[in-house]
């Protein structure tokens, strides 16, 4: 039991976080009126795509086809640092946090040369924006959680997220709210989008993460969809660890409540798709620096 | 100590028989790389000892000199500084077989083996040395040996401008130094380090002034870094790599040891490193992302690692202040790991980059590109490196960043709001830096490596021979093992934190072995990385063995002639990010934009020229030769003048005397 329990953050994460996708679009289709796609629509495109050959291109070299393999394999070990809910995380050690944000950067880094490796101007364009955002949203991320750790004083995510309860809440909240909308910017970033990408967009020269992984097919295609649905399962954690102060000590009905609230975060990210407009690029950075200013906020003020 | 002065007496000749036999290249080559790699090999046997069983060994011999005594001693700190310069002066020597026998019909290749040998002998004795007069020695040694060897190619116009801007920059160093030992020995009224105690503050906070200035120059603090990104790249490549991963440590060193001998340091210093530190680093990694030559952008990011090298050397330092154990460990711990951790994948860098270099014959990385056929492991070892300067897990730069990382954040939360300020400023420089070498290695490994070749140059380029290969495969596994070892290799610092926080060693040693284990679990993290990414690599295997793989050209929006020079190149890359900071950097833009229905030749240029050398030292420098120039007519150029000036001095002497 407690070996299921240490892995079953990754489990579930491979389980339910494609899911997340088909709730957002579900989402958007309601505020358009149309009837949508199938919920599970994220997991028939993944299972599509890992049956299928590959097609390369000549000008790619082993970059190329290591990046999707490290991409998914880093997120699942991302997942063993993050606690949900009720259930602890498999490895917490003071300072855990540091790791979990630097891992999704070897995971950006290979995604970044693997977009390079195509040799394509558009592949370019994506890895170029997307490590100016990143670098801008990176002091966004580690400030908004130095300002959790310092309300709750501990800097390990499963002691800082157990820690958040609703007594919390009365003593420091706006320090809580600043560094939650900062980190829920951030959260929007990291996974492309709206207002800073458009994963919907149809054209190459206005994408990111979409352009990044356009030479990509087959298996490799899949991977990297399912890292990204994962991507976002945890960096969702962290918004959820915040702003669901519900620790009963009942493993089924915290790990339910924080379901729960990972699905309404979906709602909530469609709803954000569906009544704004993607920013212009150039205005993406005053946006994140924005978020920055309000993590420093969030740290200073506590 | 015997076996430390054999390795130098081996260094030392080794270098003078290779300069006697100039005229045999082989021969020249061989004397000079085999008598560094022998030397450094018996050399370093002491510092390991010293540096694991925390004792010292010392040797003081008379010197004729005034106020000069050869007063050499290895303690810990020397010890932790020794290990890299010779280990990597070692492998840089190896390299440099090779790559200095491309030059052997036009060079007497006895001269640079020769200041090379002379070079690590000077940096040896800088380190071990304990009187002022000594140190100042071995630290002009050390300095005109690599300028010697960065005018190596003294044909090329740029190379001898480099040189003279080198030699100047260290000299006003060593100016500030020089005053640094004289206010010193005053005060103790001796040289000898030994002898130096109690400092009044006063006195004190003026020393640290100058060891910041006179140290930060040869270390390469903003704005006195402006030797750098001349010198890095016209020297030799694999003395890129020592004068980038090792010489410019003896500045930090030098700043450690005066920071010992100076006493309790006011809450001022600290700051001071810690913004030193900040401005450096992200400046640094700023300018190196808008250079267009691949040394010139290594010779940045030594400004930045640097950075964050004095960022972890003022946390120690707060912690000392603010009576933290743990801070002051773990920050002198990062940013002395960082030291080694640095010496390691910018010496492998900067070989790589000599690789390029000297395989493609341009270092202009808007001409390369896909070097990863021809060059396949020239290009892994490069990825390695750019990984660990990237500072990103499993490799050996995320451990020190960590470490002053978890410093600052367990600081913040525990004390008020004057640990918040550091958390916050250190917190944010440090994530901004990480950012933003991301995305420069992510450019240079990008668009050197990967892609299709840009120019005649990129294709005409082919991999190195087996001694430079098998110099950067070893640096490339140092990365990974100074990583994976982590929780070892810090508490090996024990003794080195001991001697420079004097915090008691029990004290120490339980700090370290709670870091130790939190070391640990990130190697557990990372090996368990490693063993998914191997699963999933395999499960892609199996998935493809039984079906279609097809090859084709990269997607180009059904272009009809896509070409190599379509492809995004590195200052397109880098262009959101220079114009964001472009208040800093000030780059020169040249446009001819496109024009018409049928538009001809259209051309884009930027130049992104140092700012305080633009701004700061071009005005010092013009004010100092216009002041200078009113003195002119003191210079007739007749003999007979000089002489009247000569007697006159001697009489105004000799009535000052008598007065």
């Amino acid at each position: 039991m407690m070996i299921i329990l240490k892995f079953a953050n990754p489990i579930l994460g491979l389980v339910i976080a494609p899911f997340l996708l088909g709730v957002i679009n579900r989402t958007k289709a309601v505020f358009a009126g149309r009837t949508g796609q199938p919920l599970l629509q994220p997991y028939y495109d993944i299972w599509k795509l890992l049956r299928k050959g590959a097609v390369y291109s000549r000008t790619t070299s082993w970059i190329f086809r290591a990046g999707p393999v490290l991409g998914l394999a880093v997120t699942l070990t991302a997942a063993l640092l993050m606690p949900f809910g009720g259930i602890p995380a498999a490895i917490a050690f003071k300072g855990d946090l540091i790791l979990f944000i630097y891992l999704f950067g070897l995971m950006r880094f290979f995604t970044v040369i693997s977009a390079l490796d195509t040799g394509s101007s558009f592949g370019g364009m994506g890895a170029s924006r997307e490590v100016t955002f990143s670098a801008l949203s990176e002091p966004a991320l580690l400030i908004g959680l130095a300002a959790i750790a310092k309300c709750t004083g501990y800097i390990s995510l499963t002691q800082m997220f157990s820690s958040v309860v609703p007594g919390l809440w009365l003593h420091s909240g706006p320090a809580l709210v600043l560094a939650g909308v900062a980190l829920l910017i951030v959260f929007l970033a990291e996974n492309c989008r709206i207002p800073v990408d458009d994963p919907n967009t149809h054209l190459e020269l206005t994408m990111i993460h979409e352009v990044m992984a356009l030479d990509h097919g087959g298996p490799d295609f899949g991977f990297i969809l399912y890292s990204a649905a994962l991507k976002m399962w945890l960096l969702g954690q962290i918004l959820i660890g915040i702003a669901v102060p519900i620790h009963s000590g009942n493993i089924w009905l915290d790990t339910s409540a924080a379901t729960v609230a990972m699905l309404l975060l979906a709602v909530v990210v469609g709803i954000i798709e569906s009544s704004m407009a993607r920013l212009r690029l150039l205005h993406v950075p005053q946006l994140l620096i924005g978020a920055t200013t309000l993590s420093v906020l969030a740290l200073v003020l506590r | 100590m015997s076996l430390f002065l054999w390795g130098l007496v081996i260094i030392l000749a080794g270098g003078l028989a290779s300069l006697f036999s100039g005229r045999r290249p082989g021969l020249a080559t061989f004397l000079g790389s085999v008598s560094a790699v022998v030397g450094s090999v018996v050399a370093v046997v002491p510092a390991f000892k010293v540096l694991l069983t925390g004792s010292t060994e010392s040797l003081r011999l008379n010197w004729s000199v005034p106020a000069g005594s050869f007063f050499i001693q290895i303690d810990p700190i020397s010890a932790l500084f020794l290990i890299p310069i010779l280990g990597l002066t070692a492998i840089a020597a190896i390299y440099g077989a090779e790559y200095l026998w491309a030059y052997r019909e036009k060079k007497n290749l006895g001269v640079p083996w020769f200041f090379y040998n002379l070079l690590l002998a000077g940096m040896m004795l800088v380190v071990v040395a304990r009187n002022g007069l000594l140190f100042l020695v071995a630290w002009e040694i050390m300095s005109l040996a690599s300028f010697f060897l960065v005018t190596f190619e003294y044909e090329k116009p740029t190379v001898r401008q480099a040189g003279w801007i080198y030699l100047i920059a260290t000299h006003i160093g060593t100016a500030f130094l020089i005053v640094f030992f004289i206010l010193l020995g005053r005060q103790a009224s001796s040289l000898d380090f030994d002898k130096i105690s109690e400092i009044p503050s006063s006195l004190a906070s003026v020393l640290f002034v100058l060891a910041v200035i006179g140290f930060g120059t040869k270390a390469g603090f903003m704005p006195l870094h402006v030797w750098l990104p001349y010198a890095h790249p016209a020297a030799p490549s694999h003395v890129s790599a020592v004068m980038s991963g090792v010489m410019i440590k003896t500045g930090i060193y030098g700043l450690v040891r005066a920071l010992t001998l100076l006493g309790m340091p006011p809450v001022w210093w600290c700051w001071a490193l810690i913004g030193i530190g900040a401005i450096s680093g992200v400046l640094g990694v700023l300018f190196a992302l808008a250079q267009h030559d691949l040394k010139r952008l290594l010779a940045y990011h030594s400004v930045e690692n640097i950075g964050i090298i004095t960022i972890g050397l003022g946390v120690g330092l707060l912690g000392i202040n603010m009576n933290s154990p743990t801070l002051a460990i773990l920050g002198f711990g990062g940013g002395l790991l960082h030291v080694i951790n640095h010496a390691v994948f910018k010496g492998l860098l900067f070989l790589g980059a000599g690789a390029v270099l000297h395989s493609s014959g341009t270092g202009h990385i808007d001409l390369l590109g896909g070097l990863i056929k021809r060059m396949p492991i020239t290009a892994f070892t490069f990825l390695v490196g750019s990984i660990a300067i990237s500072g990103l897990p499993p490799l050996n730069g995320f451990i020190s960043e960590f470490l002053i990382y978890l410093g600052v954040f367990k600081n913040g939360m525990a004390g008020g709001f004057e640990s918040i300020i550091p958390a916050l400023v250190v917190i944010g420089s440090l994530a901004l830096i990480g950012g933003l070498a991301l995305a420069c290695f992510t450019k240079a490994f990008g668009v050197i490596f990967l892609g299709e070749p840009r120019s005649n140059y990129a294709k005409q380029a082919h991999e190195v021979g087996f001694f430079m290969k098998s110099s950067m495969v070893i640096l490339a596994a140092l990365c990974v093992l100074l990583g994976i070892c982590s929780p070892l290799v810090i508490k090996s610092a024990e003794n080195v934190i001991f001697e420079i926080t004097s915090i008691p060693l029990e004290t120490v040693h339980t700090e370290l072995a709670a870091t130790s284990a939190v070391l640990t679990n990130i190697v557990i993290i990372s090996l368990v990385l490693l063993g998914l990414t191997a699963i999933f690599a395999v499960l892609r295997k199996l998935m493809l063995s039984t079906r279609g793989i097809r090859q084709v050209g990269t997607w180009d929006c059904g272009y009809a002639r896509p070409d190599a020079r379509m492809q995004y190149t590195a200052a397109s890359f880098a262009q959101p990010l220079t114009d964001l900071f472009k208040m800093f950097l000030r780059s020169l833009k040249k446009i001819s934009p496109v024009k018409g229905i049928f538009p001809a030749q259209s051309a884009f240029h930027t130049d992104t020229s140092d700012i305080s050398e633009k701004y700061m030292y071009q005005p010092l420098f013009s004010w100092v030769s216009s002041s200078f120039s009113r003195l002119r007519w003191l210079q007739q150029g007749r003999l007979q003048i000089y002489i009247l000036y000569i007697a006159l001095t001697l009489w105004i002497l000799l009535i000052w005397k008598l007065m």
